[in-house]
C-alpha cells in the first residue's frame, strides 16, 4: 500500500507519528457515471497510491476485459461492488471508498446518478463534510448538477467543489470554464453554501487532481487533492454549537456509579458545568467525565463519553443532556422537510416511528404543505410522498422532544423515519423549527376522568375494530353483538364506516391517502368515545395495515380488539347488498377493496372470522366469546 | 488518547464512532453477542467494547466459532483474553460436521469453510438465540463490501439480501427487527488495514503471536507457505517442513492461511512492511481465490 512518503523507508516512527495525527474527511461525488465520477474517484484511489499489487493485476485484467479505455487502465472498475449490479452495468446504493494522504483520511460516499439518486444521494450526503459535483466541460451546467446541488445543501452541506471534468476534450479552454464557474454561481445564489470552488480538471488524464496540470497554466486555484486536504471539515464547525449530549445508554454496573452514555453532538463540556435534562428541564452540574483511559477535564464534539452528575435526577436513555446556559427548545408538533425512501408512499395521518438522536418516539403526519420539485425548486400541491420525493410536513408527535433546528445541527435536528409493521427505513427528515400551536394548545385537564365515567356505567370501555372486504358482513356483525351487548346492560356505540362517511368524513374519497384520514378520523372519535366510558364497535374496511395499526396506537394494551371479518372476495361479492361488486364489474365504480384496490389482512388479529364457514349469528357470538374470556363483560 | 483537542484525529473519531455503534446495540438489542475471532480485528473489537462500556464490564458474551482447525497459539491466546478481561466466552463447534470428518484437507477450503464456519456460525446463533452479533468485517477489504451497512439486516433464514437494506443517515442506526429476525453490527466498517494496525501500535492492544515474524516450520504449497502446526497436517513423499522466518498477515484456520517470509517482528516494523508491501491482506486466504465474486455469494448465505 506503498503511500509516497519517503519516511516509510527511512523513518517509520516519525511516519508513525504523522499519521496518528491525521485528521478525517467524509465527502461526497455526486455526478453520472458519464461525467466520469467512477473515475475520478478511480484516480483518487490510484493517485494515492493506495492499490495493492494484486488488485493492480486485477484491475489490467478486467480493464482489458470489460473497459471502456482501450488498453488503458479503466480507473472506473476500481469501484465495482456487487455481482448482480455488475450484471447489469449498475450500482443501486451508497459505497463508501477509503484512501488516505499524509493529512487526512478519506471517506467516499460513491452514489450513483440514476433515479433513484435521491435516497442515494441524501443517504451519502448526511455524513459528509463536503461534496464534489462533477460537470462535464462539454455539457456544462446541466438539470442533474442543479438537482444534486440542491440535494446537497438540502443536508446542510456548507462546502463545495465543483469539478470541471473532462477539459482535455474542450481544449484545456479557459473561456468554457469561466462560463461553467459564471453559470454554476448563478444556480447557486439559491442555496446555502458558505463556500464554492470550482477546479478545472481531467480525471481521466490526471489534470489538476493531485498534480497542477501544465495544459491549463491559466488557473490558480488548488488541485483537486490540495482542496480536500484544506476543505473545513463539518466537526469543527460543530465544536462551536453549544454543548449537546443525547444520552445513549445509562451504566449501571453496580449501586455506586450511574453513569450516562453518549456521543457528544455539539459543544464541548467540562466537569463543573451546569447542565440541563431535556425534556424534563432539570437541571445538574457534571460531575465527572469518565473514559476507560482516566477521567477527562473537557470533552468535545465527536467524543464517545460516559458523565455523572452532581444530583440524583432521572435521566434515560433518548433524553438530551445540554448546556444549561443555552438549552434547545421542546416541541412535540413540527414543520419538517421529509425525503421518501420507500415504495409504499408517505400518507397524510399515517403514524410512524421516529427516531431523533437517541430518542424513540411515534409521529404522526400531519398537513403534508407541499412537495419539492428538486429540479425547478417549485412548490408544488400534493397530499402524498412516493419513492424520492422530498415535501416539506408538519408532524405530530406521541410526545415532547428537545431537538436544534437543522440548520444549526445536523445530530440533534436530523430524523429517520421507520415503518411500524415492516421495520424499515422509510423516510428521512430535518426539523425546521416547532409549530406555536403546540406550545399554546395544551391538553385541558378536567376533574370528571374516563374512570369515573366507567364506574358510572358499570362497564369497562373497549373498542372493538372490524376489518375485512366490502359484503363480508363487518356492521352486520357489529350490529348483532351490540344488540347481544345492549341486552346485558351495556352502553355501546356503533361506528359504522358508511354512516362516518356521510357525515364527518363526507370530504374524503377512496385514494390511499383519502383512507389514510378516514380511518385517522374514526380512530379519534372511538378514542372520545372510549375516554366517554364507553364501549365502541367500529366496522371499517381499514384496508391497511399501517392505518389500523395508527387506530390501535390510540389505545392501552387490551383496549383494543382488531377482529378480521375474513371473506373470500366472491363470497362477499354475493352477500353485497349495496351492489358493490355489481357496479365495479360494470366499471361504474372505481378503487373498490378486493377489486381494483388492495386489502392488506392482519397478521396477528385478536380474532379471526372465518366467513366461508360461520353465520353472523355464530361469528357475533365468536366475537362475545373474546370479550368473555377477556372479562369485558360478564 | 486522552487528551481533549481542539479537534479530534482521524483514529479518534473511529473509535467514538465504533463505540458508539455497541452503545446503540446494546440500548436496542434484546440478546446480543460478539464474534470473536482470535484475530487482531477482534482484538480491537475487544479492546473497543471494554472502553465503550467502563467501568461495566462488556454486557455481552463473545462467541468463538471454532472450526477446530486453528493455530494452536490462537487458542492460547483466546483463553488468556477471555481470563484476563473475565469474559463470558462461548466456543462453539459444529459437531455434526466434526461427526462427518470434515477437514480442511480431504474436503477442500470450500466445503470446510461452509460447514464449519458459515453453517456452524447459524447454528450457534440460532442456539443461543442472538438477534444482534457484532463482526470486525471492514467495507476496504473487499470490493462488495464498500457498499455493507453498518448495522446489516438478516432475515430469520439468515439471508443477506443486497437489495433490501436498510439507508443509514447519519448517526440514526435502525436495529429495529421482528423475532426471529437479527442484524450483523460491524463497528469497524469505516476501518482500513492501515487504521486498525495503527490503533493497535497506539493503544498496545495485545494481539496473537503469529503476527510477528519468527522462525516457524513450513512447507511450500501451490506458492503458498503453509505452516506445519500440529501433526494433523498430513504431508506428500517429498515434504520436509523447514524453518523459515515467517509471519501471518491474517489469521484463519492454519491449513488455509498463507505465511510471508518476513523480518518484522514490532509492531512498527509490522506496519512499515504492510505499507511497502504489494498484496492486498486477503490474498493470504485461501478462501477467497474462488470466483470473482465469492464473498459476496458467501454473504447471501450467511458468511458475515
Amino acid at each position: 500500500m506503498s503511500h509516497a512518503s519517503t519516511l516509510i523507508s527511512e523513518d517509520i516512527l516519525a511516519y508513525l507519528e504523522a499519521h496518528e495525527h491525521k485528521s478525517l474527511l467524509r465527502f461526497i461525488t455526486c455526478g453520472s457515471v458519464d461525467d466520469g465520477k467512477s473515475t475520478l474517484i478511480g484516480r483518487l484511489l490510484y493517485e494515492s497510491q493506495l492499490l495493492f499489487e494484486d488488485q493492480l493485476a486485477a484491475l489490467e485484467r478486467d480493464s482489458q476485459r470489460d473497459g471502456t479505455q482501450g488498453d488503458g487502465l479503466d480507473f472506473a472498475l476500481l469501484l465495482d461492488g456487487l455481482a448482480a449490479e455488475r450484471e447489469q452495468g449498475i450500482t443501486i446504493d451508497v459505497a463508501y471508498r477509503y484512501f488516505s494522504t499524509d493529512k487526512r483520511k478519506y471517506i467516499v460516499a460513491d452514489t450513483p446518478g440514476h433515479e433513484q439518486y435521491t435516497r442515494n444521494m441524501v443517504t451519502g450526503a448526511s455524513t459528509a463534510d463536503c461534496a464534489v459535483i462533477l460537470v462535464d466541460a462539454r455539457k456544462g451546467v446541466l438539470t442533474q448538477t442543479r438537482r444534486h446541488s440542491y440535494l446537497v445543501s438540502l443536508l446542510g452541506i456548507r462546502h463545495v467543489a465543483v469539478a470541471v471534468n473532462k477539459m482535455d476534450l474542450v481544449d484545456y479552454s479557459e473561456e468554457r470554464f469561466r462560463e461553467i464557474e459564471r453559470d454554476y454561481r448563478v444556480l447557486a445564489s439559491q442555496l446555502a453554501f458558505d463556500e464554492i470552488t470550482c477546479i478545472p480538471l481531467s480525471a481521466l488524464r490526471g489534470d489538476n487532481m493531485t498534480e497542477r496540470s501544465e495544459a491549463m497554466p491559466w488557473y490558480r486555484g488548488p488541485t483537486l487533492m490540495e482542496y480536500l486536504e484544506t476543505v473545513e471539515v463539518d466537526q469543527e464547525r460543530l465544536q462551536r454549537a453549544p454543548f449537546r449530549l443525547p444520552v445513549q445508554w445509562v451504566n449501571r454496573p453496580d449501586l455506586d456509579f450511574r453513569g450516562f452514555a453518549g456521543t457528544i453532538a455539539g459543544g464541548a463540556v467540562a466537569s463543573g458545568d451546569r447542565v440541563v435534562v431535556l425534556p424534563s428541564g432539570r437541571e445538574s452540574t457534571v460531575e465527572r467525565i469518565v473514559t476507560f483511559d482516566g477521567d477527562l477535564e473537557r470533552a468535545i464534539a465527536g467524543q464517545a463519553v460516559t458523565f455523572t452528575l452532581a444530583d440524583e435526577i432521572d435521566v434515560s436513555r433518548g433524553d438530551l443532556l445540554a448546556a444549561a446556559a443555552a438549552p434547545p427548545p421542546v416541541g412535540d408538533q413540527f414543520e419538517a422537510t421529509v425525503v421518501w425512501m420507500a415504495d409504499e408512499p408517505l400518507l397524510r395521518g399515517r403514524t410512524y416511528v421516529m427516531r431523533v438522536g437517541t430518542k424513540t418516539v411515534t409521529a404522526t403526519i400531519a398537513p403534508l404543505k407541499y412537495k419539492l420539485n428538486v429540479d425547478s425548486l417549485e412548490h408544488v400541491a400534493a397530499n402524498q410522498l412516493a419513492l424520492n420525493e422530498i415535501g416539506v410536513v408538519e408532524l405530530e408527535l406521541s410526545q415532547p422532544i428537545a431537538f436544534d433546528p437543522y440548520a444549526a445541527n445536523r445530530e440533534t435536528g436530523g430524523f429517520i423515519l421507520i415503518d411500524r409493521i415492516t421495520n424499515n427505513t422509510v423516510g428521512a427528515g430535518m426539523l425546521h423549527f416547532a409549530l406555536r400551536r403546540s406550545a399554546n394548545v395544551q391538553w385541558q385537564p378536567v376533574e370528571v376522568d374516563r374512570a369515573a365515567r366507567a364506574a358510572l356505567k358499570g362497564q369497562e370501555p373497549f373498542v372493538v375494530w372490524l376489518t375485512g372486504l366490502p359484503g363480508a358482513g363487518k356492521s352486520a356483525i357489529a350490529d348483532v353483538v351490540e344488540q347481544r351487548l345492549l341486552a346485558l346492560g351495556r352502553h355501546t356505540y356503533l361506528l359504522d364506516g358508511d354512516n362516518v362517511r356521510q357525515g364527518l368524513n363526507k370530504d374524503l374519497g377512496f385514494r390511499p391517502s383519502d383512507r389514510a384520514e378516514n380511518i385517522r378520523r374514526a380512530g379519534e372519535v372511538a378514542k372520545l368515545m372510549v375516554d366517554a366510558g364507553l364501549i365502541v364497535l367500529a366496522a371499517f374496511i381499514s384496508p391497511f395495515r399501517a392505518d389500523r395499526e395508527t387506530a390501535r396506537s390510540l389505545f392501552a394494551d387490551g383496549e383494543f380488539l382488531e377482529v378480521h371479518v375474513d371473506a373470500p372476495v366472491e363470497l362477499a361479492a354475493r352477500r353485497d347488498r349495496k351492489g358493490l361488486y355489481a357496479k365495479a364489474e360494470r366499471g361504474e365504480l372505481a378503487n373498490l377493496t378486493g377489486v381494483d384496490a388492495p386489502y392488506e389482512p392482519p397478521e396477528d388479529p385478536d380474532l379471526r372470522l372465518d366467513m366461508a364457514a360461520l353465520t353472523l349469528e355464530e361469528a357475533a357470538e365468536r366475537v362475545l366469546a373474546v370479550l368473555r374470556d377477556r372479562q369485558l363483560v360478564p | 488518547m486522552t487528551v481533549a483537542a481542539a479537534r479530534l484525529t482521524h483514529l479518534q473519531r473511529l473509535e467514538a464512532e465504533a463505540i458508539s455503534v455497541m452503545r446503540e446495540v446494546v440500548a436496542e438489542a434484546e440478546n446480543p453477542v460478539m464474534l470473536y475471532s482470535i484475530g487482531k480485528d477482534s482484538s480491537v473489537m475487544l479492546h473497543l467494547a471494554r472502553k465503550a462500556f467502563h467501568p461495566a464490564k462488556p454486557p455481552f458474551p463473545f462467541l468463538h466459532v471454532d472450526t477446530t482447525w486453528k493455530f494452536r497459539e490462537m487458542y492460547a491466546f483466546r483463553d488468556r483474553m477471555a481470563q484476563e478481561h473475565d469474559l463470558d466466552l462461548l466456543v462453539y463447534v459444529n459437531e455434526d460436521g466434526l461427526r462427518r470428518g470434515i477437514d480442511p484437507f480431504s474436503h477442500g477450503s470450500v466445503v470446510h469453510t461452509d460447514v464449519m464456519k458459515t453453517e456452524a456460525l447459524k447454528q450457534a446463533l440460532d442456539k443461543y438465540g442472538f438477534d444482534a452479533a457484532f463482526g470486525g468485517a471492514r467495507r476496504d477489504e473487499e470490493k462488495s463490501r464498500a457498499k455493507e451497512r453498518i448495522f446489516s439486516f438478516r432475515s430469520a433464514q439468515h439471508r443477506w439480501d443486497p437489495k433490501n437494506q436498510r439507508p443509514e443517515l447519519w448517526q440514526l442506526f435502525n436495529a429495529r427487527h421482528r423475532r426471529g429476525e437479527s442484524m450483523r453490527v460491524f463497528p469497524l466498517s469505516n476501518w482500513t488495514e492501515l487504521d486498525v494496525w495503527l490503533y493497535i501500535y497506539l493503544e498496545q492492544i495485545p494481539i496473537v503471536p503469529l503476527y510477528f515474524a519468527a522462525e516457524r516450520p513450513v512447507v511450500e504449497r501451490d506458492g503458498t507457505l503453509i505452516m506445519v502446526d500440529d501433526e494433523r497436517m498430513p504431508l506428500e513423499a517429498d515434504e520436509e517442513p523447514e524453518l523459515r522466518k515467517v509471519r501471518f498477515r491474517t489469521l484463519g484456520c492454519y491449513p488455509l492461511t498463507g505465511a510471508i517470509e518476513s523480518d518484522a517482528d514490532t509492531l512498527p516494523a509490522i506496519i512499515q512492511e504492510m505499507l511497502l508491501t504489494r498484496t492486498s491482506e486477503r490474498q493470504g486466504r485461501v478462501i477467497d481465490h474462488d470466483a470473482a465474486a465469492s464473498m459476496e455469494k458467501k454473504k447471501v448465505e450467511g458468511y458475515f
